[in-house]
């Protein structure tokens, strides 16, 4: 990029929001995602719309590419630089606008941290669903933009059933605003809801409008420990069948329970094959009888051991060591790649036996849990990307567990996004009229293809140059 | 400037190896408790990124810079990223690593020279010649100080002197090695013998301290065993990257205690004992002080620890108090000993104890940050205050000599009414009123 062009950016944003030293640069060219990563030409926090806007302009007339990112905690790669980018950070973005109480709808920006905003609306009696395990640190555009799941999916679904509207500086640098607090609109095509999941490639967020509910009174925290993988995931097919909806069904197996175990020392159980933790939440006697009759089914299933949490204490606890699986099994090995498998509930019990089958096939280990609720599982592979030979293993062994994931009617990704990591097999789950569709909408908003280019899907002819792929890509320093 | 290569190369040589450096999945999980990332917004102030600028130096792929440099001395050291992060990285020694460097590299502030070659390489190796320092700062702050503060004179010449000047401590009127025996024992039967560190600071600028953490010893039963002659734990020096001269201190101690029996060595300075627990890692391939080392540390305990372990035998009277507590890291990230003091407040009959929020965050003293980066080691203070505000407590409770003086001069600084105590003096008030 021109020094010219860095002049330019430097004006629109301020000298004190523009960086470009190597160590900046450096320190944006990661986010959660492993293997991925490429320096940014220049790193820069925007100060209001306006400026966001005059970004667009600039970035479509030079021309240079923009990737915008949250807390950079996504895990498909979506906020990594690509070829001459510069980043826009929204962290600084942090204010939660408005909390309506009357309508319970909530203005944020898009910098505000998940876990603050919903410690926020709790205290006001009021309940912020969507819950990913990085939820202390995660911001809402980032969630909204990969629309993020969590703990609670199971019963009160992802970010998308809480957005109800946004606002949003499309790539040629104009404002939309979609939704508003009506709890119903049919006016026109849903542009609210192809917003949430587009990934950071179809303008960039800077309002959101958020739906709150009512807090839930009670909650009951079970713990069930088996001695067989495969009856724990009986005992969540039992349960789903029941027609039980837990608040949350999370699944462990051995290696995490050990990992976790080893991070934070609460008593797990270090020989179970896996372990549930399940919560049922509401108002009123259903709750208990609801988590009663799950017992029951976990101790048909042969479950070990089912006890319930004394206190809302231990039930956090809990959770916030539930939260930190994906991290903890880095005490293994130092790569873990992470895969967001889904499959249709009823099928878990099979896509268990296939990960033990790829893990076995392809000599690689994994680390398994996941919200097994929703059939959401993130088989984890323990490797070392300094490996190349394992970390091919590591590759086709997924290869092989997306497509049994797809034979199953499961899609590549339940709640992560495809971003970088995952574009290689979209064409598989989404057909080839659904990958055309979306190209040429992306080609409409952005003819340009400025905004995080390659995401998703590349765009053919290839335009956006060179992606980051690993390590060794990375261009030498000119300083 | 040195050849960039050999300065990677070596930093290389002190990290532990590869592994380490490789072990960070940049999740970034950590960036949530990092006060510095809290200030800035900024990757690069974050554990996460100051791992990812280290692996970089490391590699090779980029050179020490000012960023550089600047970025690992923001770092408070903290430690709060090390007990968030799930993947078990052992930030601390990483970036403890990258300070040696930099100061090898001829990279340092002038204001962190001169701190050290002032109190490091002088006062603080002998016991004598700080005690001698420390009566003629104790006349200085008595008469001359109080004349320069009230005439304002000081501010007119360099105003941040004066503010610096608040923030370190007053020294005591007398030390408390001048007045706790050698060998100090229970009004009872000897339950427990436990050896007592006087520490360097705490010794002349908290006398106070010392002297309750003795009574509080002896109300439980134990001979409590000061040695003369004893030194400086050596962490002062160790966090300054003086490895050589905090061994020295280390030896001199472990053969100074060698010469007594006890059972638990029994610390009030979360810096101190969180150092000394790290005795045995620290001479782990010495061939004379190895085993001497590894069971010296295994008997550190803070006074907190220790008194949990003890707990059926500790009478607490009762104390009409509304207090809150600080964790000072290197009780709660350093040591994890966080559970212990709370515990300890719950026995307390009458006492009511406010959870602070955040309590584990940093106050912002970390050693000479507060002097060194002093307008950052205000506004990380200036919160932790406003959350003490919040608790409406009367007293905040903290276990580390640095962490006192930093809240009691953040007390008076923004106006918050409570008053800062060592958790032993708490438990002596509450042990005089014991019925037992
Ligand atoms: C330990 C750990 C646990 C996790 N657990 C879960 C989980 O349980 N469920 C789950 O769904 N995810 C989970 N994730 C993944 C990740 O946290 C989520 O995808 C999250 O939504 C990312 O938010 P972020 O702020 O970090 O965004 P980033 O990673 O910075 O960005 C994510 C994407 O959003 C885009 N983007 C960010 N902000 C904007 C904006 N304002 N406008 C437009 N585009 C934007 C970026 O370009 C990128 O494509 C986890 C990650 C980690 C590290
Ligand atoms: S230090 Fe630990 S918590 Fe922080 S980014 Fe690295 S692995 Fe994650
Ligand atoms: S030690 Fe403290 S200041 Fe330094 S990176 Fe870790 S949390 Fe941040």
């Amino acid at each position: 990029m021109d020094d010219s062009v860095k002049l330019q950016i430097k004006k629109i944003v301020g000298n004190a929001n523009y960086f470009d030293s190597d160590e900046d640069r450096l320190c944006y060219s990661y986010d959660g995602t492993p293997i991925y990563q490429q320096l940014p030409e220049a790193v820069v926090f925007p100060q209001d719309q306006e400026q966001i806007s005059e970004l667009f302009k600039l970035a479509n007339s030079v021309p240079f590419n923009i990737v915008p990112r949250g807390a950079g905690t996504g895990l498909s790669g979506g906020s990594i630089p690509v070829e001459n980018s510069i980043v826009i950070v929204l962290t600084k973005w942090n204010r939660i606008l408005e909390i309506d109480s009357g309508n319970l709808t909530a203005w944020v920006e898009p910098g505000v941290i998940t876990g603050h905003f919903q410690k926020e609306v709790e205290k006001r009696g009021l309940f912020y669903p969507p819950d990913p395990g990085s939820l202390n640190v995660c911001t809402i555009g980032g969630n909204v933009a990969n629309n993020a799941g969590g703990l609670r999916g199971l019963k009160y679904g992802v970010t998308k059933n809480y957005v109800l509207g946004a606002e949003m500086i499309l790539p040629d640098g104009t404002l939309l605003k979609t939704g508003g607090k009506n709890l119903k609109d049919v006016a026109g095509y849903n542009l609210r809801d192809f917003i949430v999941g587009s990934e950071g490639t179809i303008g960039i967020i800077t309002k959101v409008l958020l739906k709150l509910i009512p807090a839930p009174l009670l909650s009951v925290t079970i713990l069930a420990y088996f001695d067989k993988l495969i009856d724990s995931a009986k005992a969540v097919s039992g349960i789903i069948s029941s027609h039980l909806t837990p608040a949350m069904m999370e699944f462990l197996d051995n290696t995490t329970i050990n990992c976790v175990e080893d991070f934070t020392g609460i008593g797990l159980p270090r020989n179970s094959a896996a372990m549930l933790l399940i919560e049922f939440d509401g108002r009123g006697s259903a709750v208990s009888e609801d988590a009663e009759s799950a017992v029951n089914i976990l101790k048909k299933n042969n479950a070990s051991v089912v006890k319930t949490a004394t206190d809302i204490k231990e039930s956090n606890s809990l959770k916030s060591a539930r939260r930190s699986a994906f991290s903890a099994l880095a005490r293994r090995r130092p790569t873990t790649i992470l895969e967001d498998a889904t499959v249709p509930r009823s099928e878990l019990p099979v896509i268990m036996e296939k990960i033990n089958e790829a893990a076995v096939k392809y000599g690689v280990v994994f680390g398994n849990f996941g919200h097994a609720g929703d059939g959401n599982l993130h088989p984890t592979c323990l490797t070392d990307e300094r490996d190349k030979q394992e970390i091919n293993n590591a590759h086709r062994a997924f290869e092989f567990i997306f497509n049994e994931t797809i034979k199953l009617g499961g899609t590549i990704t339940g709640e992560h996004g495809t971003g970088l990591a995952k574009k290689q097999f979209l064409e598989q789950v989404a057909g080839i009229p659904g990958i055309e569709m979306m190209k040429k909408i992306k080609a409409v908003i952005d003819p340009g293809n400025i905004l995080n280019p390659g995401k998703i899907f590349s765009i053919s002819p290839r335009c956006e140059g060179s992606l980051p792929l690993n390590r060794e890509q990375i261009g030498n320093f000119k300083g | 400037m040195k050849d960039s290569k050999i300065i990677n190369e070596r930093l290389r040589g002190i990290l532990p190896d590869d592994d380490v450096l490789s072990q960070c999945i940049h999740c970034g999980m950590c960036l949530a408790v990092c006060p510095t990332y809290e200030l800035t917004k900024l990757e690069r102030s974050s554990p996460r990124g100051r791992i990812k600028l280290i692996k970089s130096v490391a590699r090779g792929e980029i050179e020490m810079t000012k960023t550089f440099s600047y970025e690992m001395n923001f770092c408070l050291d903290c430690q709060a990223c090390e007990t968030a992060c799930p993947a078990g990285v052992k930030y601390g020694s990483m970036v403890e690593a990258a300070r040696v460097e930099l100061v090898s590299a001829g990279f340092i502030s002038p204001a962190g020279r001169l701190i050290k070659r002032f109190t490091l390489g002088y006062l603080f190796k002998s016991h004598g010649r700080l005690k001698a320092a420390s009566r003629l700062l104790y006349f200085y702050q008595k008469s001359l100080k109080r004349f320069l503060h009230a005439s304002g004179i000081l501010r007119f010449i360099f105003p941040k002197l004066a503010e610096i000047d608040k923030l370190s401590p007053s020294v005591s009127k007398v030390f408390s090695d001048d007045i706790i025996p050698e060998i100090d024992n229970p009004a009872g039967e000897i339950k427990y013998k436990t050896a007592f560190l006087s520490g360097c600071l705490m010794n002349v600028m908290f006398a106070e301290m010392n002297i309750d953490t003795v009574e509080v010893l002896k109300k439980i039963g134990c001979q409590v065993i000061t040695p003369k002659g004893q030194v400086c734990c050596g962490s002062l020096h160790a966090h300054n990257g003086d490895f050589d001269t905090a061994r020295e201190l280390a030896k001199k101690n472990l053969d100074i205690f060698s010469k007594f029996e006890f059972d638990f060595m029994v610390s009030n300075s979360a810096g101190c004992g969180a150092f000394m627990k790290e005795y045995g890692h620290l001479f782990k391939d010495d061939p004379v002080y190895a085993e001497k080392a590894e069971k010296f540390s295994e008997r550190v305990k803070d006074l907190t620890e220790f008194m949990v372990l003890v707990k059926k035998e500790i009478h607490f009277g009762e104390l009409k108090e509304n207090i809150t507590y600080h964790d000072a890291c290197h009780l709660a990230h350093t040591q994890k000993v966080v559970n212990q003091p709370r515990e300890l407040f719950d026995e307390i009959p009458g006492l009511t104890h406010v959870p602070l929020e955040e309590s584990t965050w940093c106050c912002g003293s970390a050693g000479t940050y507060n002097i060194v980066q002093y307008e950052a080691s205000m506004q990380i203070l200036k919160r932790k205050m406003e959350n003490i505000r919040a608790t409406g407590a009367e007293i905040v409770l903290t276990g580390n000599p640095g962490c006192y003086q930093q809240l009691k001069y953040g007390a008076e600084k923004f106006g918050v009414n409570v008053k800062v105590e060592h958790p032993a003096t708490l438990f002596n008030k509450s042990l005089d009123k014991s019925k037992k």
